[in-house]
C-alpha cells in the first residue's frame, strides 16, 4: 500500500474522538452513500480502526488502499468498488 | 435588531430558545433581539419513549406536548413547514408563503427516517423509530407465539446506537416471562465486528447475548429483504431467515437542507464545525442534534449539550465580543443510559477526547433512565439541568 495523491480521494471522513457511532460506522455511512469508484479515506483516533476496517472492508468486498499513520491519528483509504 | 430564528422545537431548537431567552433578556424586552422557534407540529416529542410503547407499556400521548408551553413565553413560535433557506437574502420560506427574515440560523432539524427506501421495508419488518411503528411492533410482539427473531440495522447514521441491542435484551425477558423462550429463535446483526461499538460496552453485552441465547452475527449490514422467502439480505453478502424482523430503518437529514444547499445529497446532513457547530464555515449558521454531519450519537443527549455552545457564541455575536472557549466550544460531550435489561442499565458518557467508562449494569441506572424519561419536561427542554 502507498501514500495517496490528495486530488485521488472523493470524500473524507473525519470520526476522530468518535467512540458512538465509531469511526467504522462512519465508514459504512460513507460507503452507502457513494457510488462505487469512490475513494473514502476515515480518520481515526481510534487504534482499533487499524484493524476492524479493513476487516469489514475484506468482508464487504471493497478495496483496502493505504493505512496511513498522521499527527495523532490513523487515515485509512478504502475504495468504493462495487 | 438581531432577529434569531431557530428551526425545529426538538430538544436542541426548544433548549436553545430557552437559554438564549436566559442569557438575551434584557435586549428581548427592550426590542433589540427576537428569538423565533419554527416547527412543522407545534408538538413536542420525546422520542427516546418509543421504544417503552413498545417494550414497557409507555402510551404515545404521554410523549408529546405542545410545543408553546415548554418555550419561554418570549420566544415566538411559528407552526410550519420550512420549504427552503434564500441565505443571499437571510429568509426562511414556509411551505404556506409565509417569509420569515434572519440575522442567526439554527438548523435544529433533526432526522427523519424513510424506511421506503428499502423495498418491502414498510410491509416486512418493524421498527420503534415512531409512535405508530412502536404500536405495530407491540402488536406483533403480542400476537407472537415463537418463531425466529431477527434485529438488525438497515441504515448509517441512525438515531441512538445503542437502541437495537436494548431492545433485543428486552424482548429476550419479555419471551422468558411469557413462557415462549423455548419456542423461538434470536438473532442480533450488529453492522460491525462486535456486538457494539464501544469496546468496553461490547465486552459487557457479548456474554449477556450468549447467557440469553441471542446469536451475534457480526458485519452484518441489512440491505435487501425478500418477503417471499422470508430472508433478508447484508451488504457484506449473507442471508438469514426471519420470522419476525424488526429493523432500525435508514435515516436522513431534512430534505430542505439539500433543496437550500446547506447539507449534501443523499444523506441531507450539514456539514458541520466539531467545536464551533457553525455550518460550511458560515459564521451565521449553525447546527445541533441530528442534523449535524458530525461523528457522534444522534440523540438528544447531543443536542443537549450542544445547545449552551450555540447559545454562547450567538450570545457574544450579538453582545459584540469575544467567544468564551471554555463555554463556546463543543468538546463532543455525549451521555446517555443504556438498558441490559432485567430491570438493569448502566451509563454511557464520553467526549472527542475521553472514551466511556461504563460502570457494571445496575438497577440504578435502569431505575435514572426510567425517572430522566419521567421528569424529561421540567428539566431538559427548560435548561434546568
Amino acid at each position: 500500500m502507498t501514500e495517496l495523491a490528495t486530488e485521488q480521494l472523493t470524500r473524507t471522513i473525519d470520526a476522530r474522538g468518535s467512540f458512538c457511532p465509531g469511526p467504522l460506522m462512519e465508514l459504512i455511512r460513507g460507503i452507502r452513500e457513494s457510488a462505487a469508484g469512490t475513494i473514502l479515506a476515515v480518520w481515526s483516533t481510534d487504534s482499533g480502526s487499524r484493524i476492524d476496517i479493513p476487516k469489514w472492508v475484506e468482508k464487504a468486498g471493497h478495496r483496502l488502499v493505504a493505512i496511513n499513520t498522521r499527527e495523532g491519528y490513523d487515515e485509512i483509504v478504502v475504495e468504493k468498488t462495487h | 435588531m438581531d432577529k434569531i430564528l431557530i428551526l425545529g422545537g426538538g430538544v436542541g431548537g426548544t433548549l436553545t430558545a430557552n437559554l438564549l431567552m436566559k442569557r438575551l433578556r434584557r435586549r428581548v424586552k427592550s426590542g433589540d433581539v427576537t428569538i423565533t422557534v419554527v416547527d412543522q407540529s407545534g408538538e413536542h416529542v420525546y422520542q427516546p419513549g418509543f421504544m417503552y410503547i413498545a417494550m414497557g407499556g409507555e402510551r404515545a400521548a404521554k410523549l408529546q406536548r405542545p410545543e408553546r408551553g415548554l418555550l419561554d413565553p418570549r420566544v415566538s413560535l411559528v407552526v410550519g413547514e420550512v420549504a427552503s433557506v434564500d441565505e443571499t437574502a437571510r429568509m426562511v420560506h414556509l411551505a404556506d408563503g409565509e417569509r420569515i427574515a434572519y440575522d442567526y440560523l439554527v438548523l435544529a432539524t433533526g432526522s427523519r427516517i424513510v424506511p421506503g427506501e428499502i423495498d418491502h421495508f414498510t410491509t416486512e419488518a418493524y421498527h420503534f423509530y415512531s409512535a405508530e411503528a412502536a404500536t405495530r411492533l407491540r402488536s406483533a410482539l403480542d400476537a407472537f407465539d415463537g418463531g425466529r427473531i431477527v434485529i438488525g440495522v438497515a441504515g448509517m447514521p441512525y438515531k441512538c446506537p445503542p437502541a437495537p441491542l436494548e431492545v433485543a435484551f428486552l424482548i429476550e425477558a419479555e419471551l422468558r416471562d411469557r413462557g415462549l423462550r423455548d419456542r423461538t429463535e434470536m438473532h442480533f446483526c450488529s453492522p460491525i465486528g462486535r456486538a457494539f461499538t464501544i469496546e468496553s460496552v461490547s465486552e459487557m453485552a457479548t456474554p449477556i447475548l450468549a447467557d440469553k441465547g441471542i446469536e451475534l452475527h457480526t458485519f452484518f449490514n441489512v440491505e435487501t429483504i425478500d418477503p417471499d422467502r422470508k430472508a433478508v439480505q447484508s451488504l457484506e453478502g449473507e442471508e438469514l431467515g426471519y420470522d419476525l424482523l424488526i429493523l432500525v430503518p435508514p435515516h436522513k437529514g431534512a430534505r430542505f437542507l439539500i433543496d437550500s444547499g446547506l447539507a449534501p445529497a443523499p444523506g441531507g446532513w450539514l456539514p458541520t464545525d466539531r467545536a464551533t457547530l457553525q455550518v460550511g464555515g458560515r459564521p451565521n449558521v449553525f447546527a445541533l442534534g441530528d442534523a449535524t454531519d458530525l461523528p457522534l450519537s444522534k440523540a438528544g443527549s447531543t443536542a443537549h449539550f450542544e445547545a449552551p455552545v450555540i447559545t454562547e457564541r450567538l450570545v457574544a455575536a450579538i453582545e459584540g465580543r469575544q467567544v468564551d472557549h471554555r463555554k463556546g466550544d463543543y468538546l463532543g460531550k455525549v451521555m446517555c443510559f443504556f438498558e441490559i435489561g432485567d430491570g438493569k442499565g448502566t451509563l454511557l458518557q464520553f467526549d472527542y477526547e475521553h472514551p466511556p467508562k461504563p460502570p457494571k449494569p445496575n438497577q440504578l441506572w435502569h431505575l435514572g433512565k426510567i425517572v430522566f424519561n419521567k421528569t424529561y419536561w421540567h428539566t431538559v427542554p427548560k435548561g434546568r439541568v
